[in-house]
């Protein structure tokens, strides 16, 4: 483990080195960790288990395939495979493809800002109890939003979670990001 | 970038995240991300939150053949996806809407040009060319609109808007967009509904002209 990434969760380390270095073992254990919880999330809607299996094999196929896109300082590795997932949903059941913002272009030699990666993870981890904390109906509401088992109108009309923090560190991952793209354009 | 000042709200980011917007509105949402660092961070958090979700799914065991097919996968030689860059003034959901084919700008009077990107059951999105002091066709009043401007820009009742802004109008509000003096005003409009122009075209041309 490179002593810069000391206090990364496993699974940011497992991410890291699939990106970097194609490492199958990494590869093996993120997806020990991730495909059963992906299965149930994705049965959680109603999905049968085999075609959920198609789905989860899918989303996995992708994590691999698109992970020099994965940047610790701006997402969790959740987050990340959440998106890819809501979108493969989506490209199976409607036979259509989700229209995706443009990729913040990164500089592949950037070094990691370890103190940015272990601030949104411990800010994740915060988010994860404010989740935990509410009451059983809320929660649930929550996740079905996050399901994608209610419409626009319906997600408006609830209590949102306290977002703040987490946007301002997203925020100086991304910001991050943007200098590094001005210096090397200078 | 940071005189964008009207924005996505909240509900619709989590439902974009989430994949239950409509795909016209898709396109407006990617679109304004592309171009806005605020919303980008907006919607990574709703990310966020979806992915504490998926974390905290029960554990289903998954059969024992998947991770070696999944694995047996990883060395295929495989086509990536096409990757749409800006163009101009048109950010890269626009440019994937276009699908590699070049504007086509069809009049629909006083100056006033659209060019249809994708319509179906539960709504169209479009480019819209209007002229300076031209009003912006009013395609909402049946439901949902999202205007996004990308050169120009337009005034209504509740405000100016310029590149970047997003204004969101439900059937509720009644006003009418005039494309400011200077540049013409070229905008990404979505619609959950059929269009109606009440302001200078009859209802009778709406199926010839598509709106
Ligand atoms: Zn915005």
């Amino acid at each position: 483990m490179p002593p810069e990434c000391i206090g990364y969760s496993d699974q940011t380390h497992w991410m890291i080195a699939i990106r970097d270095n194609q490492d199958r073992e990494a590869f093996a254990k993120l997806f020990d960790y991730f495909a059963p919880r992906l299965k149930g999330f994705i049965m959680k809607s109603g999905t049968n288990a085999a075609q959920a299996e198609e789905i989860v094999q899918d989303v996995m196929l992708t994590v691999w395939r698109k992970a020099a896109q994965f940047d610790p300082h701006r997402a969790q590795v959740s987050a990340w495979i959440y998106q890819i997932t809501r979108n493969r949903q989506i490209d199976i059941t409607r036979k259509e493809s989700r229209p995706v913002p443009e990729e913040l272009k990164e500089d592949p030699g950037s070094e990691a800002d370890a103190s940015q990666v272990v601030g949104l993870e411990q800010e994740a981890g915060l988010l994860r109890q404010a989740l935990a904390n509410l009451k059983p109906e809320q929660r649930e509401i929550i996740e079905k939003a996050y399901l994608g088992e209610l419409t626009h109108q319906e997600i408006s009309a609830q209590t949102g979670l306290p977002l703040g923090t987490i946007k301002s560190r997203i925020r100086l991952g991304m910001e991050r990001l943007r200098h590094e793209l001005k210096d090397l354009k200078q | 970038m940071s005189a964008v000042t009207h924005h996505i709200p909240d509900a619709m980011l989590a439902a974009y995240a989430a994949g239950t917007l409509p795909h016209a509105f898709a396109v407006v949402v990617a679109s304004h991300v592309s171009l806005c660092d605020h919303c980008r961070v907006a919607l990574a958090a709703h990310q966020t939150v979806g992915g504490v979700v998926l974390e905290d799914s029960d554990a289903v065991p998954v059969s024992s053949s998947l991770k070696d097919n999944l694995f047996a996968q990883l060395d295929a030689p495989f086509v990536p996806e096409p990757v749409y860059d800006r163009s101009g003034i048109y950010p890269g959901p626009v440019m994937e809407a276009l699908q590699g084919r070049a504007l086509k700008w069809k009049t629909l009077g006083m100056g006033v040009r659209q060019d249809i990107l994708t319509e179906d059951a539960h709504g169209s999105v479009r480019l819209l060319y209007i002229p300076p002091g031209q009003a912006v066709p009013d395609h909402g009043h049946n439901g949902l609109e999202m205007t996004l401007v990308l050169q120009g820009s337009f005034s209504d009742e509740t405000g100016q808007f310029g590149v970047g802004d997003v204004e969101i109008a439900d059937e509720d509000l009644e006003h009418t967009p005039i494309a400011d003096a200077g540049d013409p005003c070229i905008c990404l409009a979505a619609t959950d509904a059929r269009l109606r122009f009440n302001a200078f075209l009859p209802r009778i041309l709406q199926p010839i002209f598509r709106i």
